[in-house]
């Protein structure tokens, strides 16, 4: 029972990861875009990209907190009174970007779009920096199941920084390919040959912080080495392949399956990260069932996954569609 | 648990830079909620005007309508993620020991502001492309899950005050039954208050806006319409609204004799109570205020015998701080008073209508109804401080501690300093962008607009349209 909550929690991580992340990563091409007149059909591409869809997307954000702090309250608190630096300084970033982003969509050319838009771009980086950190700092054991760890080195570590580094890079690789595929649909071939060219750069950094990051992890984090090279060594291989098939095909084959090679290389590494950490929540000390709340809980948080996988999934992917199908904006 | 005769000498470091934290962040996204849950609902009163009678001009609000809502909803849903982190951050001792309980109804307000986000999105984006009908239908959707996420949220605030459905073993929550939880004493009511506030408040600053325009003499149908349809709304909320206020007040007098007390400034129980209106309470005793004799006993049972338990009744180490006391009692007063005016403001309206069968064009009646807007947000935030503050020196009454509940780790003063900072920056953006939005539209004017569903205005050349109006 216990396993299955956290199976869900883990669902929500990765589809925040994906649908959140694309949406750091196009501020991240936002912020790099250039100047006012030289990055404007780019920011242009990512407004109406992404200002449908993007509340729905950092919701999947609400429900990871909802569902931790309902079924694991232990080890929420564990996070929040060790890591509340990085958290702290994401949820800023998140209004900041939100606000930004909101604000620069209704203004008219001008200071006021120039300033929300840097508001936008810049914490857009950050932000999943920040959550890139908790995340090292979850995985690698550095959170005590009493709370209250060291509010530095907690995040300020090496696997925290790989965990930082490597959220921008993947965010910036899956909105490239994302945008990619935007622009072709909107039969824009400078964009969709800009873009193709940035999925290409995002996806070798990335592919080169992970190699980096092998060293980093066998280094600082040895039982998650150990995990990730044994039970998790294939989801690691699938997603290295689908990545690399993703920037191969980026241009000729058709976007929805690019999108899903890309969808496929994201979700197998937040998955193996999963596998690794099972069947503990923080470290080796604190396991998914010690950690879990008294079991009617459970049974609510199964019935709202189930309600959401009945009502919620369906909405979504209307909201998609219609956005695909240019029927938004 | 640690209790101390004193609680403000004992009182943990992080505790007042955590509450003002959170009193703040709250009081900021409880100014967003009504345009979130309320404000869709005029919109949708517009939009099918429109859509029945054809009225080009209810089609033209409902359109604009969308835009502010789709800022204010941006500002909402940004502020409010900012409470689920502050819940951990600040308050670790109240979800790591409730979590399983009081976090669920969160859980389930996830489900809702899901639909919602998506509903309104496709709302909002959807003037262009979309088959009215079905269009408008997302934006039923969207009403409706503003209704179930603001009952979830109740669920978990109003369990706070009347805790209800758990086992707690060796400190530690053993055993949930979730409906207790959910639907706690305190919660029916609680929801249909801040649900009806919702209204009140978006209607009164939606209308306050429109009266404006009267004001300075733009009397066509466009600036009726957006006078008269938020402010029908609010003003038949207005007296529902005193109906369940006095309800509450009868149940909190009945299940928490503790903030009945604060509100009613009464040190001793007894009966033959006064009501006290204004005043504070120093060193144990009601200082200032006007006394009127036996109206609190009958407004509490309706009877001046009716006896009402005063703070000798709590225990002298949760008993509340005088300061406590009298922000809570003076809440309570600003409330009740704003809302007065704002009845009263709502019986002039009605009167009129019934006579004329317009919109008064009185230029009283128009400034009263240009503030009326700030005027509900006051009763909506004091309203919030008496059932927050109210509550105190207790989290989860009768459970946990504020003090207990507060982080201990690291230093909060600089996190709050920068959320204020953050903060102001929001507001005057905000503000700036829907000053802009005003001038674009109040320049273009309502008959020029193009509006959505009509003949395609000319294709836009920058490739994209946001919608009719920016084309």
């Amino acid at each position: 029972m216990s396993d299955l909550i956290a199976g869900v929690l883990f669902i929500g991580v990765i589809a925040y990861a994906l649908f959140g992340g694309a949406d750091y990563g196009a501020g991240f091409w936002d912020l790099t875009a250039g100047g006012a007149a030289r990055g404007r059909p780019v920011r242009e591409l990512i407004n109406v990209s992404i200002s449908p869809v993007w509340e729905a997307n950092h919701t999947w954000l609400i429900f990871c907190f909802v569902t931790i702090w309902t079924a694991f309250p232990q080890a929420f608190t564990a996070m929040t009174t060790t890591l509340y630096i990085p958290l702290g300084l994401a949820a800023l970033g998140i209004v900041a970007r939100g606000s930004g982003f909101a604000f620069r969509h209704a203004l008219a050319r001008g200071r006021g779009e120039w300033i929300s838009g840097v508001a936008f771009a810049c914490s857009s980086v950050l932000t999943p920096f920040f959550f890139g950190t908790v995340a090292g700092g979850i995985a690698s054991g550095r959170v005590p199941s009493a709370g209250h760890g060291d509010p530095l080195s907690s995040w300020v570590n090496p696997t925290s920084v790989l965990g930082g580094v490597l959220a921008v890079t993947v965010c910036a690789y899956l909105a490239a390919v994302f945008l990619t595929g935007q622009a072709q649909r909107r039969a824009d071939p400078p964009l969709e040959k800009a873009f193709s060219h940035r999925a290409f750069g995002a996806g070798i950094v990335a592919g080169l912080v992970a190699l980096v990051g092998v060293f980093v992890l066998h280094a600082d984090s040895p039982r998650l080495f150990h995990q990730l090279s044994t039970v998790g060594a294939p989801l690691l291989v699938v997603s290295g392949l689908c990545g690399l098939a993703a920037l191969l095909l980026l241009r000729r084959g058709s976007p929805p399956v690019v999108r899903t090679l890309a969808a496929i290389a994201i979700t197998t590494v937040v998955a193996g990260w999963g596998v690794a950490q099972y069947p503990y929540l923080l470290g080796t000390h604190l396991t998914i069932q010690q950690a879990a709340a008294p079991t009617a809980t459970l049974w609510v948080l199964i019935l709202v996954s189930f309600v959401a996988v009945v009502l919620i999934a369906p909405s979504l992917l209307l909201l998609y569609s219609l956005q695909l199908r240019r029927k938004l904006g | 648990m640690v209790l101390s005769a004193l609680p403000t000498a004992a009182d943990p470091p992080q505790l007042l830079p955590a509450r003002e934290q959170m009193a703040f962040t709250l009081g900021f996204h409880i100014i967003l909620v009504p345009f979130g849950l309320a404000f869709t609902f005029m919109m949708l009163v517009c939009h099918y005007r429109a859509l029945r009678r054809g009225d080009q001009q209810a089609l033209v609000l409902a359109q604009r309508w969308s835009k502010v809502a789709a800022v204010l909803f941006a500002v909402g849903a940004v502020s409010g993620t900012v409470l689920t982190f502050e819940l951990g951050l600040l308050w670790p001792g109240l979800m790591g020991k409730y979590g399983p309980a009081f976090g669920f109804p969160f859980a389930v307000e996830g489900l809702f502001f899901f639909l919602e986000a998506i509903f309104v999105a496709i709302y909002i984006y959807g003037w262009q492309r979309l088959p009215p009908w079905p269009h408008f239908f997302t934006g039923v959707v969207v009403t409706l899950a503003g209704v179930g996420g603001t009952a979830s949220v109740i669920a978990a605030n109003s369990w706070m005050n009347q805790p209800a459905g758990i086992a707690v073993r060796n400190g530690r929550v053993v055993g949930v039954i979730p409906s207790q939880v959910f639907f706690n004493g305190a919660f029916w009511w609680e929801m249909v208050h801040m649900l009806l506030a919702a209204y009140i408040v978006a209607g009164f600053m939606v209308a306050g806006v429109y009266a404006w325009g009267l004001l300075k003499g733009r009397r066509d149908h466009y600036h009726r319409l957006g006078f008269a349809v938020p402010f029908t709304v609010a003003a038949i909320a207005m007296p529902l609204q005193f109906l369940v206020g006095d309800t509450i007040a009868r149940q909190v007098y009945d299940r928490e004799p503790a903030k009945f007390s604060a509100v009613e400034l009464l040190p001793t129980t007894g009966d033959h109570v006064p009501e006290t209106l204004g005043g504070i309470f120093v060193d144990g005793r009601v200082r200032y205020g006007i006394q009127l004799p036996d109206v609190a006993s009958i407004l509490a049972g309706f009877t001046p015998s009716t006896k009402i338990k005063g703070f000798d009744a709590i225990p002298a180490a949760v008993r509340p701080t005088d300061s406590v006391v009298s922000i809570v009692h003076l809440a309570f007063d600003v409330m009740v008073a704003t809302a007065s005016l704002l009845l009263l403001l709502a019986l002039w309206f009605a009167w009129q209508w019934w006579r004329r069968r317009a919109v008064p064009t009185n230029r009283w009646f128009l400034r009263s109804s240009a503030v009326s807007g700030l005027v509900a947000l006051v009763s909506l935030e004091s309203g919030w401080v008496v059932t927050e503050v109210g509550r105190q020196p207790w989290t989860v009454v009768g459970l946990l501690l504020t003090e207990n509940a507060v982080a201990t780790q690291g230093n909060l003063w600089p996190l709050f300093s920068t959320v204020l900072v953050i903060y102001a920056c929001v507001a005057v953006g905000a503000l700036y962008v829907l000053r802009t939005l005003r001038r674009r539209w109040s320049e273009e004017g309502a008959e020029a607009a193009v509006v959505p569903y009509g003949p395609r205005a000319a294709p836009a050349t920058n490739g994209h349209t946001f919608g009719g109006d920016d084309a």
